[in-house]
């Protein structure tokens, strides 16, 4: 208990001392090395406090505060799922935040200083609320922190359109939250957790928390449809922010959908896994199809955190079904999977962030068309990028394959399930998601080679530097996880247990295959993997053959122009583009998924006019979703503008009518 | 009936969807015929394994007029059409090839899930014989729906004619009658099909069906 | 390689053995494509270059001096040898002519298609290094081709795991083996996806032509284009052992009669590798019979085509919630 109170208090106060800092310090040089030093410092402890609580089996605990809503006061605590959650974001924050100092000496500071340290205050709220109350308090106070630093840059009228969006789209999204535990805590009004656990829901609320649930949540998390304001929110901060903002918070949001749906509600039904399913597969599908054709590279990687958000979803999709239906070791194993993809993502994404951070710094431009040929200016940043982006391509041995081949098991497992229909779907899905994880090394490689390979494209990035070594250590901190994560994915599946155990009473086997590290959601003759064996296999092999064929052949080499095919042109511009290298996936996937149209206009034989080529791509979900609503809310505005004409005896008629109007509800509800 | 006898029953019409869904891949009309040609022959031969296995003489008749006529005698006047009139030989698609293969997938497990759970008591011979042929009845009317031409809207009807065919013969004790009538009417089809195109080559020089919708009534004052 | 003998329960003959699988496989894929190349030859009433002239190509390459050029980044020269580290572990992963090697639990099936897509990850990047047309024509449709392809792959492991109830390839071999399946559909249309897709992913006749240069056309060739004497050696080779792998697995998972089930028995082992070699033959022999008979495809004809795989593994996973057992 006493441990709890001291996480409690060393992990805010020195939050709200880097706060208080960055107040202070707006105008002063140095001021980032203090708030950031601070806020690196607390996160570091947050996570160190939340291994401590594992290690010690202290969860839960439990901690009152005064204060709150009355006879509800604020209610802290930690249990399993908690515990995951305070690691993975913690951790992360301490490396983004380590980042950060170097990175903040450079990035002009500003009003992001007193927001940031607030913004990790309110994301471990929200993890460790233990009532309504104090969740959405943290909720909101994530949600106005970080809104602040996408604004930060108003002089920019994208950002500003940015902040608009995404404040427009926060406060839909409290409110749905609000209303589903309104639904959940219902009468009764207490609002403590354990009190909304024990009460039973009946008729249709538990349909109708599920919905205000998923929209509650997954608007922030960036689920179909109401992605939208993600990839415009997340590039606009700073690049330390954006990886904060992709890489925490929608993870903060994914604890808030398994908070509320596996642990506050009561045990689901089986098509409660539809919305789930559809959902994420379409948020995934769709986030990474609009990633492929992005030119701009933050902009990149904020839709291939909506491609992974899907995936997680479709994992938690997973678990509901199994769940639903008494399976519970694949319940557990699609679990895991959603929790090992959460962890994965998040440092994968603040990696990319991170670097893509550095190379906006460096070349002074995210237009991919802009840059090239980075990996010899920068090759520290270039080899840092390489390992995130065959991370987070899932290719094997890193970390985003063995949470992704976990997402697949749990598929396979589908058979089992008794419902005829998902039968069928679940595998469908999977068909999808394999659509999603191909295409995503293709995305990888384009926004990698054309990146960081390559010839330069603009002077700017011919010109670009390495950047601050301590940036580079928290990149290489964030690699190295990357690398551990699939190369000891059993230690952290083992690690997940716990969580797992409480959610959906059921845990993974024990870890231990034929040797081990061995990677075994089932048992040891079902399906296996084991990423350290792969990674000794990959480095040795690797070694044997340069080794050998250096031994036994030749080792000369000689630097020549480059050949290509005897014509090499000096132009840069003769190289493949960003643009024309997503060509081809353009234009097979293309007129549906992202309805592109292309016009060519080409001049009659002798004008002098020059041709021209227009390509215009729309999100499908922006035309046939948030149009005709936005025509909606106007026409209604407009029948409702009279309102505003009337006389007092009108308006007192109204209020009247509509005082006399909730007393009849009162009756007829009761 | 032993598993081997069930697994052929199976392989048989599992393939005749298969074959329906190579239909739909198809972009050219000849190789399009010869396709038809072994879709028609597996329903022989599928219904002939019904046969053998039900010990019902006259579903060989059925299964030899499939054989025959279907596989190789209506065919082949196809082939014969198509070079006399000097038909283009691309089919030209309203929907492409993608999408169609995608639909097609969702209606083939749109028909076994229909399928299964209507039929939880029947023989399993005949539930999955049941399955397929819905799922190529509809692979069928796909494919009338998505392609223009008018040689491939009657091979589209026919593929879904030996949809029918197929069901029937999986049904113990249709009687000889249902499917002798069944075949006629097809045969009729084919006729009034034959007429049909021939009428429209005569008219407009070409079989793109979308050169009639200019004809109906209630457009005229627009074309 | 790692860890205590005793706790892996490895004996030594085990170590041997699985040895013995990551040489063969690299020893023999250069002959495959060698007798690929040869039976072609004869197909077209040539006579082609013997079968083994693939190793003294290598040979020959490897003894070049390398051209790198100058516009390229450290991972120019670090490429070829990542990408056949990963192929070759991917291949000596996939049983070939013994099930139950002693690593074969490392990874599955899922495992050893990512593998793949590590390599051609790596590969495609280098092609994009130098900063050439070329070699960004090769890129941009090997990542379209695979982004199909990977995914039929992937359905077609589906479909067997479904099938065989494991995704560990040794596994699904013994399931084969011992509990006959008989007639499935669904296995006829893998094998057919399957193919399509070998020959999509090895850059074979209707997708890409091996034997082409200077055509709009060609795909790995394109990518690989700056690249000389050993780095192309390692290239041309980790494509030698990507047929190979594609080859072995289709052999495994369709035809797997012969293979060995125990590492005890030096008979059975003798057995298996014949058979083996037989298959290899036969598929080789196939490969080339349908390179002769069918004509390269348009690059974006070659989209329905791979497609048509995605649509004809996904098939076969619904049909076989149809037939006994599910």
């Amino acid at each position: 208990m006493s441990l709890f109170v001291l996480h409690v208090s060393l992990t805010f106060g020195l939050l709200l001392a880097a706060a208080a800092a960055g107040v202070v310090g707006l105008r002063r040089q140095g001021a980032s090395d203090v708030v950031y030093g601070l806020s690196a410092l607390a996160a570091a402890g947050g996570a160190g406090f939340a291994v401590v609580h594992g290690f010690l089996g202290e969860s839960p605990a439990a901690l009152a505060l005064p204060g709150g809503l009355p006879g509800v006061g604020i209610r802290l605590r930690i249990d399993s799922l908690s515990l995951v959650f305070l690691v993975v974001v913690n951790a992360v924050a301490a490396l983004v935040s380590l980042y950060a100092v170097g990175y903040g000496r450079h990035e002009h500071p500003g009003r992001v200083l007193a927001l940031y340290p607030l913004f990790l205050i309110g994301m471990n709220v929200v993890l460790i609320a233990d009532d309504a109350f104090t969740f959405l308090i943290g909720w909101e106070f994530m949600s106005l922190a970080s809104w602040g630093m996408v604004a930060a840059r108003h002089e920019d009228p994208e950002a500003r359109r940015a902040a608009h969006l995404y404040l427009l789209m926060a406060c839909g999204g409290a409110f749905a939250l609000l209303f589903a535990f309104g639904v959940l805590a219902g009468h009764a009004g207490d609002y403590a957790f354990a009190a909304i656990r024990a009460r039973t829901l009946t008729g249709w609320m538990p349909e109708l928390a599920l919905v205000l649930i998923l929209i509650g949540t997954g608007s922030k998390a960036g689920l179909v449809p109401l992605h939208v304001w993600l990839p415009l929110a997340h590039p606009a901060a700073p690049s330390h922010v954006s990886a904060l903002m992709s890489g925490v918070m929608t993870k903060v949001a994914i604890y808030g959908t398994i908070r509320l749906v596996f642990d506050l509600m009561p045990t689901p039904q089986w098509y409660w896994a539809l919305p789930f399913l559809f959902a994420g597969i379409s948020t995934a599908l769709i986030g990474l199809l609009q990633a492929l054709v992005e030119r701009d590279l933050k902009r990149l990687l904020a839709f291939s955190t909506i491609e992974n958000i899907g995936i997680i979803y479709v994992a938690l999709g997973l678990a509901v079904a199994f769940t639903a239906t008494h399976l519970a070791a694949p319940a557990a194993v699609a679990l895991t999977a959603a929790l090992f993809h959460v962890a994965n993502h998040a440092v994968m994404k603040s990696l990319m962030f991170c670097g893509a951070g550095a190379v906006l710094h460096a070349a002074h431009s995210k237009d991919l068309e802009k840059l090239g040929g980075l990996f010899n200016r920068m090759p520290a940043t270039g080899a840092l990028m390489l390992i995130g982006a065959a991370a987070i391509s899932a290719l094997p041995p890193l970390n985003g394959f063995a949470s992704e081949w976990m997402v697949f098991q749990a598929i396979l497992a589908s058979p089992a399930l008794p419902v005829e229909g998902l039968r069928f779907l679940v595998p469908a899905v999977g068909a999808v998601l394999a659509l999603v994880a191909a295409l995503a090394a293709a995305c990888f490689v384009r926004a990698y080679g054309i990146a960081f390979l390559g010839r330069p494209r603009s002077p700017e990035a011919a010109a670009a530097h390495e950047v601050d070594r301590v940036s580079l250590a928290a990149m290489a901190l964030m690699a190295g996880l990357c690398i551990a994560g699939g190369v000891l994915a059993p230690l952290v599946v083992e690690a997940l247990r716990p969580a797992t155990l409480q959610l959906v009473n059921a845990g993974l086997p024990a870890q231990a295959g034929p040797v081990p590290l061995t990677l075994t959601p089932f048992d040891g003759t079902r399906s296996t993997y084991n990423g350290f064996m792969i990674a000794v296999f990959l480095l040795v092999s690797s070694f044997l053959a340069s080794w050998g064929v250096h031994r036994i052949a030749t080792r000369a080499t000689r630097r020549a122009p480059a050949w290509d095919c005897g014509f090499p042109d000096a132009s840069p511009a003769t190289q493949y583009t960003a643009s024309s290298l997503g060509q081809p996936i353009r234009r097979v996937f293309g007129p549906i998924a992202l309805r592109v149209r292309q016009q060519i206009a080409m001049p009659p034989p002798g004008s002098t006019a020059p041709a021209e080529f227009r390509l215009s791509m729309t999100d499908p979900v922006w035309s046939l979703f948030y149009v005709p609503l936005a025509r909606l809310v106007e026409l209604l505005s407009w029948q409702f503008n009279i309102l505003q004409f009337l006389t007092i005896r009108r308006y007192l008629t109204l209020m009247f009518a509509a005082l006399v109007l909730l007393l009849v509800v009162v009756v007829l509800w009761r | 009936m032993g598993d081997f006898a069930f697994d052929l029953a199976h392989l048989l019409s599992g393939l005749m969807v298969v074959v329906s869904m190579v239909l739909l891949y198809q972009d050219r009309l000849t190789a399009m015929l010869n396709v038809f040609a072994a879709h028609a022959m597996l329903l022989g031969a599928a219904v002939g394994w019904q046969a053998e296995v039900q010990g019902a003489g006259h579903l060989w008749i059925t299964a030899g007029i499939a054989f025959v006529f279907k596989g190789i005698v209506i065919p082949a006047a196809l082939h014969a059409m198509v070079r006399r009139l000097g038909i283009h030989r691309e089919i030209e698609t309203v929907v492409g090839v993608g999408p169609t293969l995608i639909a097609a997938l969702a209606l083939t497990a749109l028909a076994v899930l229909v399928v299964m759970p209507a039929t939880e008591y029947a023989n399993p011979l005949a539930r999955e014989d049941l399955a397929f042929a819905l799922a190529v009845v509809l692979l069928g009317l796909l494919m009338m729906i998505t392609r223009r031409n008018a040689v491939s809207q009657i091979v589209g009807f026919m593929s879904l004619e030996n949809g029918l065919i197929l069901a029937a013969a999986g049904a113990k004790g249709m009687p000889l009658v249902v499917e002798v009538s069944v075949a006629f009417s097809v045969l009729i089809a084919f006729i009034v099909f034959g007429v049909f195109v021939f009428r429209i080559r005569e008219r407009f020089d070409t079989v793109d069906i979308g050169t009639l919708e200019r004809y109906r009534g209630e457009q005229q004052d627009g074309a | 390689m790692t860890g205590d003998p005793a706790l892996i329960g490895l004996s030594l003959h085990e170590l041997v053995w699985q040895g013995c699988q990551m040489l063969l496989m690299l020893v023999i894929a250069p002959a495959l494509v060698g007798l690929i190349r040869k039976v072609k030859a004869r197909l077209l009433s040539r006579r082609g270059p013997p079968v083994f002239q693939p190793y003294r190509e290598l040979w020959r390459l490897m003894h070049k001096e390398a051209v790198v050029a100058e516009t390229a980044s450290p991972l120019f020269r670090m490429a070829p040898y990542g990408q056949f580290a990963a192929t070759w572990v991917a291949a000596a992963l996939v049983p070939s002519f013994a099930t139950g090697l002693m690593f074969s639990w490392s990874a599955d099936l899922i495992a050893i298609v990512a593998l793949l897509g590590t390599a051609r990850f790596i590969l495609a990047l280098a092609g994009m290094d130098v900063g050439t047309a070329f070699g960004g024509i090769g890129t941009s449709r090997e990542i379209l081709f695979a982004s199909l392809a990977e995914p039929a792959l992937l359905m077609i492991t589906f479909t067997v795991a479904l099938l065989a109830g494991t995704t560990l390839l040794s596994a699904i071999a013994d399931h084969l083996l011992l509990q006959p399946v008989g007639l499935r559909i669904s296995l006829a249309l893998c094998l057919v996806a399957l193919m399509v897709v070998a020959l999509t992913e090895t850059g074979r006749v209707p997708v890409d032509n091996p034997a082409t240069h200077l055509e709009l056309t060609m795909v790995h060739e394109a990518m690989v284009l700056e690249y000389s004497g050993r780095h192309l050696a390692m290239i041309e080779w980790a494509a030698a052992l990507k047929l190979t792998a594609y080859l072995s697995l289709i052999a495994c998972l369709f035809v797997p009669f012969g293979m060995a089930t125990s590492t005890e028995d030096p008979v059975a082992m003798a057995i298996g590798l014949v058979t083996y070699f037989a298959k290899l033959v036969g598929l080789g022999v196939a490969v080339a019979v349908i390179e002769v008979s069918v004509a390269k495809m348009r690059v974006f004809r070659v989209t329905d085509f791979v497609g048509g795989a995605f649509a004809l593994a996904s098939m076969a996973a619904l049909l076989l919630f149809v037939s006994r057992g599910f």
